[in-house]
């Protein structure tokens, strides 16, 4: 089976959650058969390039620097697109970004990956709409050159979605778009309408949609008006690049939990600030954690300060990739109050690094998870409940951290992949 | 003949570093040594430094007609020792003059008056302590941290022994009444009160170089027009000030240090009916003419002349509480190292940095504040507070 896919750049040329994902899906595509021809983005930062070329897959590993699974590479083929779009589906990958761009004139990843990229000159400006409407005429030329050479369009994320929509009215393929997060994830209530109708019109060309978790795809169906049946839930997995588990010296001594994330509405921070006054109401030897920034953080400081518990309960503001990680290292237990969450992949990150997870019911990772604390996000007596015990009874945290560990280890992108292929064959068989 | 009485406020906070929730337990270093130097220097370098040597010239000059008062805080001392040294030798001159008289205050520049009078006490004889080990002066006059006045702080002043406190001439508290005289404290009316008189005040302190101001430019001469002008009524003439007024808040281009060097000369000429007299001069010169009620704390900071500069939102309120939490434990540790951090914590300046009030004194807030906004300053201290106050819980004796 060959499949066209409109995907992102892999890590570490872009870092962010999407690159991440299509990385993932690949390789699993690559181990169950499946050849991809991936059709990329990238900002050549030079006029004189040709806007399209198609790259050695090895060439495309070998700048990835991950030498070992060869075979794999040989089922794929790069075609990249000169263009500024970057994926930002998932809501904190997008802010980490912006506001580090903003903070540092720089990210992350080299200086020049970003430089005029369109999601940096504002959220969603007209630019990047045009960019997207020419992105899509540049796929339909891929298509149609590539005639024969695939059987499925696979499309990630609304930037390509008229990109898949092109490239099937071009080839007459099946068209496959994949919901990594929907407007409502990213926006609340207060939608861009532009970016809603792209992804209900992908949505509605497309044969088959695959959401991220049945939450997303509830909110396809219900908010979208997309048929069910032509949605599938396929949940992402994950896939560590680090080794094992360093240690971080501990500067105190108290139990650390820790919200991680943007603080904005629909990452639930004032729940986990409710439920922190009433677990210090009980506990001495405890202390609060929350790292990030975003719109609601004055609010939050205020509310803490208010119910006079500032002296346990602390901001460590935006935070960079290692220190992302020391956090993981230091906390003893993770909570993730999220309102609204498509999938939720750092509560994934926490047992990776042994660290028991409280998540809310109200996210996708919730539908894949067993050894983890599930409670109603607005439920902060619950919330406040799960982090007691966690603190307070060993066996439990151990239970947790231990089994947790085994179960993320067990969340593999073959198995995802199987899925989607299975998607593929839905499609193609109408 | 009207008493022109000038007093000079010096303060210099201890700025704390960018302190992360990383650090906590891990590095015990508060304070930003190279912000606190280089802010050290440079005022030292345009105020402190050339202002101190005119008015040793002009007390020089005017042998002991031109008298003024200084209050030094604890923190600016200490920040002179370590950064600059030369600014202290040059105040020491100052005082061996006699005509120089140094108030006591807070040592720490702290609000302790307005939570803990046990700790505003002890605060109090740390500072009369230390100016007397400076400057060889033991002093029988008081401010206390940003004129902040209230009876019951008046009271308490009165019984340390002091006979004359500054306060403000606030207009909420004043009335109909005129701060040019000299009033006596409610609740001990022992207390001299010496009231400033905010117009004539910031007519040098804030409008001085202000070009959009119908009276710029002000000159020496025209100044003391209304000093002695019979439109001025009263006794005394309250002039208190930041000192940084001098070069750093108004620059020396805008002519602040001519206007100064020309002050004492144009006022004491024959014409006029006008003395210089320090604080306690002032105070036995005259008998307070009523008694001044104040049951709410006043101070000179921002329009409403209350403390809300530095307490009243949650997160100024949080914070002073738990810094206050602290006390009986400082004190049972009472390790020099610890009473170190803890005097410098209470410097009201890290609640002026919390303030959210961005109205009227907006811009005054903003200028002082090394801090991106209120939230950042309260983070920012919560992480050295938690971090303090679990040092300090190891040095306590296991019970």
């Amino acid at each position: 089976m060959k499949v066209l896919m409109f995907g992102w750049e892999f890590p570490p040329h872009i870092a962010g959650g999407l690159g991440t994902a299509t990385y993932g899906l690949t390789r699993g595509l690559a181990k169950h058969g499946v050849e991809v021809k991936m059709v990329v983005p990238k900002a050549y930062g030079d006029e004189d390039q040709r806007f399209v070329r198609v790259v050695n897959a090895s060439d495309v590993v070998t700048r990835f620097g991950d030498e070992r699974h060869r075979e794999i590479w040989d089922k794929m083929t790069f075609i990249e697109i000169d263009s500024n779009m970057i994926p930002y589906a998932t809501p904190e990958e997008w802010e980490r970004k912006r506001e580090e761009w903003e903070r540092t004139g720089t990210t992350s990843e080299s200086r020049d990956m970003w430089q005029g990229r369109f999601s940096f000159s504002g959220r969603y400006g007209e630019n990047l709409m045009e960019e997207v409407a020419r992105y899509a005429m540049v796929a339909a030329e891929v298509a149609r050159q590539m005639e024969g050479e695939f059987d499925v369009i696979h499309a990630h994320d609304w930037l390509t979605y008229y990109a898949g929509i092109a490239a099937k009215a071009v080839s007459g393929k099946p068209l496959v778009v994949h919901m990594h997060a929907t407007e409502y994830d990213r926006s609340g209530e207060n939608i861009n309408r532009t970016v809603y109708d792209i992804e209900r019109a992908g949505m509605e060309a497309a044969d088959r949609v695959i959401a991220v978790s049945n939450l997303t795809r509830n909110i396809v169906i219900e908010k979208y008006g997309i048929p069910a049946h032509k949605v599938v839930a396929v949940h992402n997995a994950v896939r560590f690049a680090t080794g094992p588990v360093e240690d971080v010296e501990r500067g105190v001594e108290d139990k650390i939990v820790t919200f991680l994330g943007r603080i904005t509405y629909q990452k639930g921070p004032d729940y986990f600030v409710e439920a922190a006054a009433k677990v210090l109401k009980r506990l001495p030897n405890v202390r609060f954690v929350m790292a990030g920034s975003g719109d609601m953080m004055n609010h939050v400081v205020r509310r803490v300060a208010a119910l006079g518990i500032a002296d346990r309960f602390h901001f460590t503001g935006f935070l960079k990739g290692d220190d992302v990680h020391k956090m993981f290292l230091l906390s003893d237990v993770y909570v993730m109050p999220s309102v609204s969450e498509p999938f939720g992949i750092s509560p994934l990150e926490a047992m990776r690094s042994n660290v028991p997870v409280i998540i809310s019911k109200q996210s996708g990772v919730a539908e894949v998870l067993e050894y983890a604390v599930k409670v109603d996000y607005w439920d902060v007596d619950a919330m406040a409940d799960a982090i007691y015990a966690l603190v307070e009874y060993p066996a439990l945290s151990k239970m947790f951290s231990a089994k947790g560990l085994e179960e993320v280890t067990g969340l593999k992108w073959d198995n995802a992949a199987a899925k989607v292929k299975q998607v593929y064959q839905d499609a193609i068989n109408g | 003949m009207k008493t022109v009485c000038l007093y000079f406020q010096v303060h210099q906070p201890m700025r704390l570093r960018k302190y992360r929730f990383f650090d906590m337990g891990k590095n015990h270093n508060y304070l930003d040594d190279a912000a606190n130097r280089s802010i050290m220097q440079k005022v030292a370098r345009r105020c402190y430094l050339p202002m101190n040597a005119l008015l040793l010239k002009l007390i020089d000059e005017h042998k002991g007609a031109f008298r003024v008062t200084f209050s030094i805080s604890g923190p600016a001392i200490e920040q002179f020792k370590a950064w600059a040294p030369e600014v202290l030798e040059s105040f020491k001159k100052l005082a061996a003059t006699g005509s120089v008289e140094f108030l006591a205050e807070t040592y720490s520049h702290s609000l302790a008056s307005l939570v803990d009078m046990e700790e505003f006490r002890a605060e109090v004889e740390r500072h009369r302590r230390m100016v007397h080990e400076e400057f060889g002066q033991i002093p029988t006059a008081f401010r206390n941290t940003e004129l902040i006045y209230s009876d019951a702080i008046g009271q308490e002043v009165a019984q340390m022994g002091f006979q004359a406190m500054l306060a403000e001439g606030a207009k909420h508290v004043l009335g109909w009444k005129s701060p040019n005289y000299i009033y006596a404290g409610a609740l001990d009316q022992r207390l001299h009160l010496l009231l400033r008189n905010y117009k004539l005040s910031d007519d040098i302190a804030f409008r001085f170089s202000n070009r959009e101001w119908s009276e710029w430019p002000l000159t020496a001469e025209k100044y003391v027009g209304w000093l002695n002008d019979p439109q001025t009524p009263g006794e005394v003439l309250n002039l208190f000030m930041d000192y940084e007024t001098f070069g750093e808040h108004q620059w020396a281009d805008s002519g602040i240090f001519d206007f100064i060097g020309r002050l004492p000369k144009v006022a004491l000429a024959k014409s006029n009916d006008l003395e210089f007299a320090t604080v306690s001069e002032t105070s036995a010169k005259y008998q307070p003419v009523g008694v001044l009620s104040c049951p709410h704390p006043m101070s000179w900071a921002d329009e409403e002349r209350d403390v809300t500069a530095w307490l009243g939102n949650e997160l100024q309120d949080e914070a002073f509480r738990k810094l206050y939490a602290l006390r009986d434990k400082v004190r049972t540790v009472g390790n020099p190292d610890f009473d170190f951090v803890w005097n410098f914590m209470q410097n009201s300046d890290h609640f002026y940095y919390m303030a959210t009030k961005w109205l009227s004194d907006g811009d005054v807030h903003t200028y002082f504040n090394p801090y991106g906004s209120a939230y950042e300053a309260f983070i920012n201290y919560m992480n050295v507070l938690a971090d303090f106050s679990n040092e300090l819980d190891k040095q306590l004796p296991v019970l």
